[in-house]
């Protein structure tokens, strides 16, 4: 199993854009065994994606190896043409992508699509090329594989389509396997059981893999090997083992830093000159509620109902006190999102109230709540920083354009002092501020979105996913902004995750969701610690560890 | 599943069929008021000429049951569409129904004709411009389609005979479908090109085309420079799309993966576009009918429109509104055969 399968010398990958070439690989140098898996981990812009398209051939028109040599079986990669190309594509070495429902054609039957790959490297008649893809179908463990043949992408859930994707990948038995973020976007149970798949097939298959990913303890699980990339270069390669405990490299110990495990605090995630502004938060210590203090949010009894029938949320009751922080977890179609809108007042609920500081605001109709009051009181911070901001409104206009809205401020030296101190809380740079979306980095634009949400100054914050999009060292600076914010102005915070690590740090109580149902609710330590339904242990265990990576690995 | 994704087709085309019938309504209340705020007074018209007296007006204005008032003519005429009666042409002394279903066939042969070369020429083009965006070939489209949507109809119709009639002598003389010399075939589909092949007169059937390819020709150079640039831009978008790259990792075929792949993806809007094409078409065509003397309804009703003969203008109103409608349905049955996602909506 020594065998040298892929060799990566020196490689130089650059994109020309409108700004001239911008190298994107800048010497990377890794080589990979046959059947083994290697980790190629790295926050976005590393290049290890392109690094993985170079190796495929799979580079857009604007992108061009520089430099630099691909050996694959001792035959460079980046020379071949034409046939010699396709046979190599597919054949030899394929590739599985990150967003499987895109990945596969919308209007082709999965059966097809399959066969398409099968009869691209096989001379076989198209009969054999289907009963070969139903065999490739029950390899994968689709469920009723005769019956999905003719199903299309939009018929399968996320997790079925990267199994077909899977399919469609090892249908012609490659050696080397390049899986690019395979599960991000999967719910963490979906996650394991794709990666399990992928690896007891490349295990059994002797194909060796290169896992692309940004979690660090995804790749500890399933590697032994891992390489980190930072902007174009391979930092440190090691074992999972070495990497967690004596990294090297300075990025590498950021990285090791930033990422959330069951035991991390939040105050652990960034390095020294980051955490000062929120050491001098933590020290003082939090005013005790006045006894008998009524809940700031009270929900009662909460039923959503679309038209379709089925209930997306049934029965669900909480409460909530000022400046505490609750956790809503669960799968995707557990409800949580629909949830937290109704919260929101975004939805209106079919049945229930929400009692919001004493008053009912569950039968405001949400199309009239903007005009409520209490609509500064509740803010949200979206999802995705990208689409949830105006692309034509700079930085000062998104801060800018509630407080006009809600506090009726007009334009002038009063509004424009309200929308710098917002900046300043969340440390967003006050020359950003004349800045469009565009212009931001992901970090940026998400404190962009929560500078938004507190610049009414909110009493209740609903926080949908607000890292699900960013790297790990912006997710370690978010959420210590956000729980600074929460002592500071003692705003309470509704986290809306399925990052169960995240949300055992950040909040004090969690509630798991299923199937819009409340499985269980707790203190969140004692909860994860000590799930007491084997859905919650299910979801616990799904998680990826960066302890209990490399004893999983070894055992391979 | 195929069943039961055509019947879902099915369904939602006879919901948007019902759904159409207000607005049919509405269209057939508003030309009529249209037509009466119209200035022109057909009585006057139609009367004998230009001295003819003031009695000789009324009473034709009392036959034409124009001395009623506008409500209590609104009702009359409804009710003679709910009989199927569209009235009679003043010009030509037949009924309307009559007088269209001779010239509907002219005009959707023309379109269809059109159209198709449209396709031909538009797809392909597409094509070719969105694989090598930038390029020489995609500039040399974009030139083109400016230059077919820059040229009017019946300047670019007046061009091509002036050069394949008169410079090379290939067309025969644009007057009409089809030379006086021809003896028609027996009427059934109308298309003459359909009906000549169908009574066997291979020569008939040829003189036919030629009629026809110059008029549909000018009409499809109109036509193919929206066509051709939703397909450049729906090709683009689908060649950088996720599954096309996935395609191209397993090594499929480069047909395969523009044909089967990108192609089949890139069309769908097309199809969107080639039905509201069609519908423009068909009524915009009147200025090719005049220009190749070809015997349409859209010639028609212009005539009809200029002599201030109600009822043939109401009537190409109604069927024009009736054919968009039928086109949309058609253009849904199309698309959900297509595409398999329509159908869980």
């Amino acid at each position: 199993m020594s065998e040298e399968l892929l060799r990566i010398d020196d490689l130089h990958v650059a994109f020309s854009t409108r700004r001239g070439m911008v190298e994107a690989v800048r010497g990377v140098t890794l080589t990979v065994k046959a059947g083994e898996m290697l980790g190629l981990v790295g926050e976005s812009g590393s290049g290890k994606s392109v690094t993985g398209f170079a190796t495929t051939r799979l580079l857009d028109a604007a992108g061009r190896v520089t430099g630099g040599k691909i050996l694959f079986r001792g035959q460079d990669v980046t020379k071949l043409r034409g046939d010699d190309l396709r046979q190599l594509q597919g054949a030899a070495m394929s590739m599985i992508f990150q967003n499987p429902r895109a990945a596969l054609n919308p209007i082709r039957a999965i059966g097809l699509q399959i066969a398409d790959a099968i009869l691209t490297h096989k001379r076989i008649s198209k009969d054999a090329a289907r009963a070969e893809a139903l065999d490739l179908l029950r390899a994968v463990q689709i469920r009723d594989p005769e019956a999905r043949m003719d199903a299309y992408p939009h018929e399968l859930s996320g997790g079925m389509c990267q199994r077909v994707m899977i399919a469609i990948a090892i249908s012609c038995n490659p050696a080397l396997l390049i899986a690019d973020e395979p599960t991000t976007g999967l719910d963490v149970t979906t996650q394991k059981v794709v990666m399990d798949l992928l690896a007891d097939i490349a295990a059994a298959r002797g194909m060796a893999t290169i896992l692309i990913t940004h979690d660090l303890g995804l790749a500890a699980r399933y590697c032994r090997r891992i390489a980190v990339m930072e902007r174009g270069r391979i930092v440190e390669e090691a074992s999972p083992g070495t990497l967690f405990s004596v990294p090297q490299h300075g990025y590498t110990r950021r990285l090791v830093a930033a990422s959330p495990t069951a035991t991390s605090r939040i105050e652990d995630l960034v390095t020294e000159e980051e955490r000062e502004r929120y050491a001098a938060v933590l020290g003082k210590p939090r005013p005790a509620l006045a006894h008998g203090t009524p809940p700031l949010l009270e929900v009662r009894k909460l039923a959503k109902r679309f038209d379709q029938g089925s209930a997306a949320v049934t029965d669900f009751s909480m409460t909530m006190a000022g400046g505490e922080s609750v956790g809503l977890v669960g799968e995707s179609g557990s409800g949580k999102s629909t949830t937290s809108r109704m919260i929101c007042r975004l939805i209106d609920p079919s049945e229930g109230d929400i009692v919001f500081d004493g008053q009912s605001i569950g039968h405001v109709a949400s199309r009239d709540f903007h005009r409520s009051p209490l609509r500064k009181d509740i803010q949200m911070v979206f999802q995705d920083p990208n689409e949830s901001l105006n692309p034509r409104f700079t930085a000062f206009d998104c801060i800018a354009h509630p407080l006009m809205r809600l506090d009726r401020m007009r334009t002038g030296e009063a509004l424009r002092q309200r929308v710098e101190e917002c900046a300043e809380r969340v440390g967003l740079p006050l020359d950003l501020l004349p800045r469009f979306p565009h212009q931001l980095s992901g970090g940026q634009k998400a404190r962009v979105g929560i500078a938004r949400a507190i610049a009414c100054r909110p009493r209740l914050l609903v926080l949908d996913e607000p890292t699900a999009a960013l790297d790990v060292s912006v997710q370690a600076v978010v959420l210590q902004l956000l729980d600074r914010l929460r002592r500071e102005n003692d705003i309470a915070l509704l986290f809306v995750s399925h990052d169960l690590n995240v949300v055992r740090m950040l909040c004090d109580r969690t509630i798991v969701l299923r199937n819009g149902g409340i499985v269980e609710q707790g203190e969140s330590r004692a909860l994860f610690d000590n799930p007491k339904t084997d859905y919650t242990r299910k979801l616990v265990e799904a998680i990826p560890h960066i302890e209990t990576g490399p004893t999983l690995a070894a055992a391979l | 599943m195929v069943m039961t994704g055509l019947g879902a087709t099915m369904a939602r085309a006879g919901r948007r069929l019902l759904s159409s019938l207000p607005a049919l309504f509405g269209v057939l209340v508003f030309t009529f008021l249209l037509m009466r705020v119209l200035p022109g007074d057909p009585a006057v018209f139609f009367a004998s000429g230009p001295n003819a007296g003031k009695e000789e007006i009324e009473q034709i204005r009392k036959q034409m049951g124009l001395n009623k008032s506008v409500p209590e003519q609104l009702v009359f005429y409804l009710s003679d569409i709910g009989h199927g009666n569209l009235g009679r042409s003043m010009m030509t002394g037949q009924p309307v129904l009559k007088d269209l279903r001779e010239r509907l066939p002219a005009s959707l042969e023309l379109t269809f004709t059109a159209l198709l070369i449209a396709l031909i020429a538009a797809v392909p083009l597409g094509v070719v411009a969105a694989l090598r965006p930038g390029s020489v070939v995609d500039h040399g489209v974009r030139l083109f389609c400016a230059l077919g949507v820059c040229v009017p109809t019946f300047v670019s119709g007046l061009l091509l005979i002036y050069v394949f009639y008169y410079l090379l002598g290939l067309a025969p003389d644009p007057t009409g479908r089809i030379d006086v010399f021809t003896s028609l075939p027996p009427q059934r589909t109308g298309f003459l090109s359909v009906d000549f092949l169908l009574a066997g007169d291979f020569d008939g059937w040829w003189a036919a085309c030629k009629q026809l390819v110059l008029p549909a020709a000018s009409m499809a150079l109109f036509v193919i420079a929206p066509l051709a640039r939703i397909t450049r831009a729906s090709m683009l978008v689908s060649l950088g799309s996720d599954f096309v790259r996935t395609a191209r990792s397993v090594g499929l075929s480069w047909r395969k993966v523009v044909v089967t792949y990108a192609l089949r993806n890139a069309i769908l809007p097309v199809i969107t576009i080639a039905g509201i094409v069609f519908s423009t078409m068909l009524g915009a065509n009147v200025l090719v009918e005049k220009v190749f003397s070809w015997p349409g309804v859209a010639s028609y009703a212009l005539d009809a429109l200029l002599s201030s003969d109600y009822a043939p203008v109401q009537g190409f109103v109604l069927l024009m509104a009736s054919l968009f409608v039928l086109v949309n349905l058609v253009v849904d049955i199309c698309y959900g055969i297509a595409d398999p996602r329509v159908s869980i909506e």
